[in-house]
């Protein structure tokens, strides 16, 4: 690995360290405000129509809603684990599970969009449009749906983004650049993945279980 | 001192129960807030003379702000803004609460025209004619977008919104004619839906609900639109229970729902259970009744609205003897799951 | 007499930071925090000029009840124009993304900000986002207003995505700027400089950074939805799809009432530096601003509700905004009460900063109260969507924020120039602009009273003779903005060369040379005399390096 050298315009390592951190919290904050909109449009939305938003609960694909909350929390370990095992110098390990996290992570968006299409064949589509409304008809139901495809989209955008930073820091990784006193650039990747697994727990029951 | 007031800060006629109170507070804090200004002026001006740099002089003592001292800026500041707080709580409360005995009209808003529909059948564009003295409330909704009931003389505003009914109500105190402006945006001719309220006396009054009332009152449209849409099939007027409850003696009344929950069968519940009926079904019953929104037109559901109101005092004529209705229990929705193919 | 504690400053042999590399590549793609800070005045007084213009057009169409010089439609583009322009392309980022970026790391004896290239992608995604507004006008821009409310946005044939996806770049502008100023405050604070050493600039852009990143995403999301909503018929917001327009207006407000306390929380840190540095005195509390700026970032949240007085809310909720909105005006008031104290027993020197301080403290209280008036329930259900409103809003934010930024403008002058400007017009330039904005805006809280709608193209016409008072007055406003500019730019390449410290300031940035040279400091800026403390001798004017 070679020589921890630090930006130009920071102290020392241990600052370039702490700031960057401090700075990827921060930036979560602001993602955690994003979802918080969302969260609070489906909680005015099951008030205003707490019978269509059990209905549109029911007709969820819950196999497929809980097969991926298993991908992502397992991908969340590796990814944690990923990090444990680099800040250990145990390199070929790291970017091995960081590897299993990226496939996870795209397991997870591909069984999405195979979630997307069962919708689709059901005639379930976002705005309300598709025979599936037309049999039922209660006024919260297009509400509940276009909202699930608005938030898991956003998320599935998310998932998306984060598998490029994982896929970029593995490459990293695997050049010798992020290790040891630098081992900070994964802890923060994985961090926003984290964030990531962290939102799809608040939705996966609100959209699959409740 | 409130004439004054009103005349040099350019305040419309006051012409309904409102406007008293709030001119009053409006003028003890803009009387508050200009001498604030004018404190504030003097003090800074005062300082800058006394406290001018003089040569020679190139350092200054540290001088600290005391606990006490800015304990009693910051009480003194919030009790006045508490109170103020307090009195416009008030008002805002009476303001949303409408008195008994008050005239009902139902207003749509669209772009870019007001339309008022009086109980005895009379229809208005653009005018509402009232009468002073007497409470009158609204009931308003929109057919396109936001739109806002502004009378300036009455002191009043309310949004005017689409597929909901928000209500205004206010007392008229002078007779006279008073602009109605549309004040939240609403397209191009934003600025040209323009209207007039007109306070008649309580003899002009009679006069107008004479002149103008409709072959049919708005209750005996409501009972043609109930009649269209095939209300009957499941709601009578005798109060025989049926797939639905009966609308003898149903507004106004306490009901209980499904969930246990008692509300008052007003016009926002029974307009709520014609475009969103699954939202809150009355306890006994199966929640069968199918959405009108969409179907209903805004001045239909406020004209059954308005028979429905027709029959607080008891059953009309009585209709056949229905059969006994089994209503089954409020059970698990026993609609097939959706596709869970993985 | 210097005593010793008063920095000296190295000979001009260092190159300023303008000076060291002069291409245009060097400026355009710098990440020095000073160069971006310059980068961004500029395109921010574009866009404050372009908002300008639109503003003068509106009130020259007010000179006649009925159509003057421009169409209906012509005239709600306009408005909404304006709105959108001054809100999130000018007001927003005037303060803390120029100066803040020019003063921040300097102020805490830093040499760079935490994250200097993502300093300079956050410009850049800025213009980006500008650009589609201005694509977005060039398509025929948009009529909603620059609240966007639903369910008309949603189906206004006109340019509401591409105006919304640039808002919506420029937010992400916001948020970045924010993320690196938290973390430059926290992480790169010189030795010995504690969190109550901080300079009160530097305490203000902190506040208003951590209401940046919070509060921008929802109008993200709001924004996000509104497109969908329009380009697809999603309907979320929309009642004839079963959406709901007044929740819109609940997270639409989530976002812009905190958005005014970006606005505001800056233009009070200019105002605490410039009272300090001209009376020559320690603030009154230091500890009070302190804490009323994180006040205000914090109860600025839980506001929201008051600008939804008569949309339908339920009395209870409308009660506890009406409240908490009570609340947040404490804070502004505990520091006008420390800004005026602060001059007790100093030793004022007037200059054209101060003048315009002067102004901001008239304007903001003056503008501030009428707020507490509008969140006064009873009150606002009159005053509500009328001129009242748009008086109230122009006096804290034209009054507050742009005399505050005027301020500032004059105040670091010589900092960043290096240059003195002349007094003479500063004052002449002080006195048009405050006339001319009292000219335009006090006639409006008169046309509020009266009944006068907001964002009306027609009117009736005994509302006249108010709206002619108000369009002169605007022309007088105007004129002193354009005799501000012809004089800087004069002063820019002929002013006189001003010193160090041509204020004999104690704040950090008045340590280093006028202009700073690249790494802010030639030597270890010396932060142990604190930036308040005058209670050593200055050195009078004519030693002033």
């Amino acid at each position: 690995m070679n020589g921890a050298r630090h930006a130009a315009h920071f102290e020392s390592l241990a600052q370039q360290d702490h700031a960057t951190r401090l700075g990827m919290w921060v930036f979560l904050g602001s993602e955690l405000l994003l979802f918080a909109g969302l969260f609070a449009l489906y909680a005015a939305g099951r008030i205003a129509h707490p019978a269509a938003f059990h209905e549109g609960v029911a007709h969820a694909e819950k196999s497929i809603g809980s097969l991926n909350t298993a991908v992502l929390l397992t991908s969340s370990t590796t990814v944690a684990l990923a990090v444990e095992s680099l800040r250990r110098d145990r390199r070929a390990l790291s970017i091995a599970l960081l590897a299993v996290t990226i496939a996870l992570g795209a397991t997870f968006f591909g069984l999405k969009l195979t979630e997307y299409g069962a919708h689709f064949r059901a005639g379930i589509y976002p705005g309300g449009a598709g025979n599936f409304f037309t049999s039922h008809a209660a006024p919260g139901l297009p509400l509940f749906w276009t909202l699930y495809f608005v938030t898991t989209g956003l998320h599935a955008a998310h998932v998306c983004v984060g598998l490029g930073v994982l896929g970029l820091t593995a490459q990293a990784v695997a050049r010798g650049k992020i290790g040891g006193e630098r081992a900070y650039v994964l802890e923060n990747a994985a961090l926003y993945w984290h964030l990531v697994d962290l939102i799809w727990i608040f939705l996966w029951p609100l959209y699959y279980l409740a | 001192m409130l004439r004054w007031f009103r005349t040099l800060f350019r305040l419309p006629p006051a012409a309904s129960s409102f406007a008293d109170g709030v001119d009053t507070l409006h003028l003890f804090l803009i009387g508050s807030t200009l001498l604030g200004v004018l404190v504030l002026s003097l003090l800074t001006t005062y300082f800058v003379l006394r406290y001018r740099e003089r040569a020679g002089l190139r350092s200054t003592p540290v001088v600290q702000a005391t606990g006490t001292g800015e304990l009693i800026i910051v009480l003194g500041t919030l009790s006045l803004f508490v109170l103020w707080w307090v009195i416009g709580y008030r008002q805002y409360l009476n303001m949303r609460r409408r008195p008994a005995g008050a005239i009902t009209v139902y207003v749509v808003a669209k772009q870019w025209m007001w339309k008022f529909s009086h109980e005895n059948g009379a229809l208005e564009n653009n005018v509402l004619t009232i009468p002073v003295g007497r409470p009158v409330e609204l009931l308003m909704s929109s057919r396109d977008v936001i739109h806002s009931f502004f009378v300036p003389a009455m002191r009043v505003k309310q949004d005017v919104l689409p597929g909901r009914l928000t209500t205004l109500w206010f007392t008229p105190t002078a007779p006279g004619r008073y602009p109605l402006f549309c004040a939240e945006y609403c397209g191009v001719s934003h600025s040209a839906m323009l209207g007039e309220v007109h306070v008649l006396g309580a003899d002009e009054y009679q006069r107008f609900l004479a002149d103008s009332s409709g072959a049919h009152s708005l209750a005996e449209v409501g009972r043609e639109a109930a009649l269209k849409h095939a209300c009957f099939s499941c709601h009578t007027v005798d109060g025989q229970r049926h797939i639905g409850p009966s609308w003898s003696r149903l507004y106004g009344s306490q009901v209980t729902l499904s969930n246990g929950e008692q509300v008052t069968a007003d016009a926002a519940y029974l307009t709520e259970s014609m475009m969103d009926p699954a939202a809150r079904v009355v306890a006994g019953y199966a929640p069968v009744m199918p959405t009108y929104f969409g179907s209903l037109d805004s001045s239909e559901a406020a004209a059954i609205v308005a028979y429905i109101r027709s029959l607080e005092e008891g059953p009309s004529a009585p209709s056949v003897r229905l059969p006994e209705v089994i209503v089954p229990p409020p059970a698990v929705s026993s609609e097939p799951k959706g596709d869970l193919r993985p | 007499m210097t005593i010793a504690s008063e920095p000296s400053f190295l000979p001009a042999a260092q190159p300023s930071f303008a000076s060291s590399h002069t291409s245009i590549r060097s400026w355009l793609l710098s990440t020095d925090h000073k160069r971006i800070g310059v980068l961004y005045f500029f395109a921010t007084t574009l866009s404050l000029a372009l908002g300008g213009v639109f503003a003068l057009l509106l009130r020259i169409e007010h000179l006649t009840p009925g159509p003057t010089v421009m169409s209906a439609m012509t005239y709600n583009r306009l408005f909404t124009l304006h709105g959108v322009t001054m809100v999130w392309l000018f007001m927003i980022p005037s303060i803390p993304a120029t100066f803040g970026n020019f003063l921040l790391p300097i102020q805490i004896g830093a040499s760079e900000v935490a994250f200097p290239r993502l300093n300079l992608l956050s410009f850049w995604i800025y213009v980006l986002g500008a650009a589609f507004v201005l694509v977005a006008m060039w398509l025929g821009a948009l009529d909603t207003g620059w609240t966007f409310y639903t369910p008309y946005s949603v189906h206004s044939p006109s340019a509401v995505v591409p105006t919304l996806i640039g808002i919506f770049i420029v937010g992400w502008s916001t948020i970045l700027t924010g993320v690196n100023f938290i973390v430059t405050v926290h992480t790169m604070r010189a030795r010995g400089l504690g969190w109550m050493r901080m300079p009160l600039f530097t305490w203000a852009i902190y506040g208003t950074s951590i209401i940046q990143v919070l509060a921008t995403p929802v109008l993200g999301l709001s924004l996000l939805i509104v497109s969908l909503d329009h380009a697809f018929a999603w309907g979320l917001f929309d009642p004839a799809r079963g959406g709901d327009p007044v929740l819109y207006q609940h997270l639409f407000w989530f976002y812009s009432h905190p958005a005014v306390y970006i606005m505001i929380l800056p233009a009070m840190g200019v105002v605490s530096e410039v009272i300090s540095t001209f009376s020559h005195k320690n603030p009154y509390s230091y500890k009070a601003i302190v804490y009323s700026t994180l006040g205000i970032a914090f109860v600025g949240f839980l506001t929201w509700g008051h600008h939804m007085f008569v949309a339908g809310m339920s009395v209870f909720d409308a009660g506890a905004f009406g409240a908490l909105s009570m609340l947040v005006a404490i804070f502004s008031a505990v520091k006008v009460f420390t800004w005026v104290s602060t001059l007790r027993r100093g030793s004022i020197v007037l200059a054209t900063p101060l003048w315009y301080v002067f102004g901001f403290l008239i304007l903001f209280m003056f503008g501030g109260m009428t707020g507490v008036a509008v969140a006064t329930m009873s009150l606002d259900v009159h005053w509500h969507d009328t001129y009242f409103v748009v008086a109230h809003f122009h006096f804290v934010m034209v009054g507050g924020t742009l005399t505050a930024w005027l301020a500032a403008l004059h105040y670091w002058f010589p900092k960043v120039t290096g240059r003195m400007y002349s007094e003479r017009w500063g004052l002449l330039g002080f006195a048009l602009v405050f006339s001319g904005f009292f000219g335009t805006f006090v006639p409006q809280f008169l046309l509020g009273n009266a009944g006068m709608p907001r964002r009306y193209y027609e009117y009736p016409a005994r509302f006249q003779l108010l709206h002619v008072a108000s369009t002169l007055g605007s022309w007088v406003l105007a004129a002193g903005m354009l005799l501000t500019l012809a004089y800087l730019l004069h002063a820019l390449c002929f002013g006189r060369r001003a010193g160090g410290n041509p204020w004999a300031s104690r704040c950090f940035e008045w340590r280093t040379s006028s202009p700073p040279p690249e790494k802010n400091f030639t030597a270890q800026p010396e932060l142990g005399l604190d930036a308040y403390d005058y209670t050593t001798a200055w050195p009078a004017p004519e030693e002033r390096a």
